[in-house]
């Protein structure tokens, strides 16, 4: 039965719903629908992960599959966009923009990348997807170029600086729906911006995170800071708990540019976040944050690399993991260092905080030094809650679970303290603190 | 009046024993220095009866008010009215003073009790004040990079939140300057003159912190229990003497 195999290599995302998708956007320049079917054909070409591949170490491949979805459709309800404090937000329902608010100063763009796409082909054209695929996804990320529909664009011109967060909330309805979010930034030379993205399931187009039935999401960023610029990007991944999701993020950071990513990972049964960091130019810096709680059986696949191309650039990574139930956690991380990339300074942490016996934790940092001349850190920590530091918060008569939570969080702070916004980190801490109490 | 009383207490880590028959009743209003030379028990003492996983207490009774705190975990004594200002105050990285003492007031309301947050800040900020810690200090995290002077001042900082019965001083002299310290003392005498004065088991090596807390009683501890009591004049005896006098005359009598 040849049929099987060519169901594996593309599950539900057959030639016919490839043609179904491009027609829905057929209105969209020409260059991009020929980069959208150069890639489904890498798509249809590459295969499925291997036990093998060493970019999936300890990942658990028997649960991959392209089986069982259907690209989005278009449901009633225009989904909630209060989530997180910002002063303009997009909101997306199975790939389509449903709803805006707020204003961004003239000059900013901050528009749906379909309009984006048909007004500023060029700028899209120089930074969407630009960045090649390198810890293993290529099939994945082939499947999301190619099933693409709409996303963000933001666009911060020369000199501007936005000062309150642009929210961009992607959503996914109905059982087996499959969304290709994306998100777009660019700042220009000396550019400021915070973005955020939050991810969530919806019923009814309501926010229903542990109500709602599984999708298969395949997500995508591109952070671009020009020239001294300050680009601070938060993502909230908070998919219904049956959900496959792949998050792929690629950074680019030039002359003496900022930028802090930092992705909270909640949601999915299976969850694999890339975060792919270049930076090019002397003075760049990429600060590299995540943040997981992993409860019941979800597992948790996070992959990254630091690439320094140019002297005196630096990377800072810490990626932290608590880990509950019979939860699975991978991290892999790589810094690599150009020979020309004298006094490279890169860091890279990964702290997991075991809360349960059962609960599994990975760590595969790396290092690939070519220059002399430099400074890299790497380790990973596994560790159970302190006995002494809980014994302090006891002792001053805090029951115990409510010991460990201050602990936990804690722990979680290390990170979320790292965003200069107060509004947006206490809106995080509070998502975070309910999830943690499900 | 509240008092704890200590009785025949015997304490061990994993099979070696470390405090050997331990008696000592404390009242309310009440300062007891404990002294003696380093590997005696007085702090093993204070941890085991504050409720401290590693230490066993394998007989004798400690009695909260008539009323037995052995059975009780850690944060029950705490809410019982214990308190113990440790020696070595644990880092918190992440929690800030505000939200840990905001979490122990809490923790002693009664269910469905809303906290005054205004008053609370008042009331926190009134006790930085008199313990001179910078109001900024609140949102830093628990100890996290603080000096000795520092920790040993939040100690004092949480004891006068949290108004306990009795509290037991683990050397909070220990690593102190000579402004620390008196700050420190100056924060400890102004609760022994409010309404809520605590009983206090004022653990020390040294006689100087005695200059500054004026203790009420002062024992002796050695080999794991009291071998002298006196008053305040003991501690100068012993500041003249050592404490080799001390063990001399204990072993003279055990003879």
């Amino acid at each position: 039965m040849p049929a099987v195999s060519t169901t594996s290599l593309v599950g539900s995302f057959t030639q016919e719903a490839f043609n179904t998708h491009l027609a829905r956007v057929s209105h969209l320049p020409a260059w991009w629908l020929d980069r959208k079917r150069a890639a489904y054909g890498r798509f249809v070409a590459l295969p499925m992960p291997k036990r093998t591949d060493e970019g999936w170490r300890f990942s658990n491949l028997s649960t991959l599959t392209l089986d069982g979805f259907e690209v989005g459709r278009a449901v009633p309800g225009t989904a909630s966009s209060s989530a997180l404090p910002a002063a303009a937000s997009l909101t997306y329902l199975n790939n389509r923009a449903t709803a805006r608010t707020g204003d961004v100063p003239a000059g900013v763009i901050f528009d749906t990348l379909q309009n984006a796409l048909l007004k500023h082909g060029d700028l899209v054209k120089a930074h969407l997807l630009a960045q090649p695929s390198k810890l293993g996804s290529d099939k994945f990320a082939a499947l999301h170029e190619a099933f693409l529909e709409d996303g963000a664009f933001i666009y911060v011109p020369k000199g501007f600086e936005v000062t309150e967060p642009l929210a961009v909330y992607h959503q996914a309805e109905g059982p087996g729906s499959a969304v290709f979010p994306h998100t777009l930034v660019v700042a220009e030379d000396n550019a400021k911006v915070t973005v955020a993205d939050f991810f969530a399931s919806t019923v009814g187009g309501v926010l229903r995170p542990d109500g709602s039935s599984g999708h298969f999401a395949c997500g995508g960023n591109d952070l671009y800071a020009g020239h001294g610029a300050s680009v601070s990007y938060i993502a909230l991944q908070d998919w219904s708990r049956d959900t496959l999701s792949f998050q792929f993020n690629a950074t680019v950071a030039r002359r003496d540019a900022k930028v802090l990513s930092l992705n909270v990972h909640l949601g999915a049964r299976q969850a694999r976040h890339e975060s792919f960091s270049q930076l090019q130019a002397p003075g760049a810096h990429s600060e590299m944050l995540a943040l997981t709680v992993a409860q019941g059986a979800q597992e948790f696949d996070q992959r990254t690399l630091q690439i320094h191309q140019a002297p005196n650039t630096s990377s800072n990574l810490l990626y932290k993991n608590a880990l509950l139930d019979q939860a699975k956690t991978i991290f892999s991380g790589l810094i690599v260092v150009d020979p020309d990339a004298q006094k490279t300074d890169a860091y890279q942490s990964n702290r997991n905080l075991m809360l349960s016996d059962e609960a599994e934790a990975n760590s595969l940092p790396g290092l690939e030094i070519q220059a002399n001349d430099v400074r890299c850190t790497h380790g990973a920590t596994s560790a159970r809650i302190d006995a002494e530091q809980e014994f302090y918060l006891e002792s001053r008569g805090i029951k115990p679970a409510h010991a460990q939570e201050l602990l936990v969080f804690g722990f979680f702070e290390e990170v979320l303290g790292k965003i200069e916004n107060e509004a947006l980190h206490d809106a995080l801490a509070a998502i975070i603190r309910n999830k943690f109490k499900k | 009046m509240s008092q704890l009383v200590i009785h025949d207490l015997h304490i061990s880590i994993g099979d070696k024993t470390i405090v050997k028959g331990f008696t000592l009743t404390i009242k309310q209003g009440e300062v007891h220095a404990i002294m003696g030379p380093n590997g005696t028990g007085k702090s093993t003492l204070a941890k085991a009866i504050a409720g401290h996983p590693d230490y066993t207490i394998t007989s004798g009774e400690v009695l909260l008010d008539g009323g037995s705190v052995l059975a009780m975990e850690p944060d029950e004594r705490a809410r019982a009215g214990l308190f113990l200002a440790f020696q070595y105050p644990s880092e918190i990285p992440g929690v800030s003073i505000a939200n840990f003492l905001r979490a122990a007031v809490q923790a002693r309301m009664t269910e469905g009790e809303e906290l005054d947050a205004t008053g609370y800040y008042k009331r926190l900020y009134a006790k930085m004040d008199m313990l001179k810690i910078d109001r900024k200090f609140t949102s830093r995290s628990v100890n996290e990079g603080f000096s000795g002077g520092e920790k040993k001042r939040c100690e004092i900082l949480q004891m006068a939140m949290l108004e306990p019965k009795i509290a037991l001083m683990d050397e909070t002299d220990s690593g102190l300057d000579i402004d620390a310290l008196r700050i420190v003392a100056d924060g400890v005498n102004a609760q022994r003159k409010s309404a809520a004065a605590p009983g206090i088991m004022l653990i020390t090596h040294y006689q100087r912190l005695l200059d500054y807390i004026v203790p009420d009683f002062v024992h002796v501890m050695h080999d794991g229990r009291i071998v002298k009591s006196g008053d305040k004049s003991l501690a100068l005896e012993l500041e003249a003497k050592g404490y080799d006098w001390v063990k001399q005359e204990f072993a003279a009598a055990n003879a």
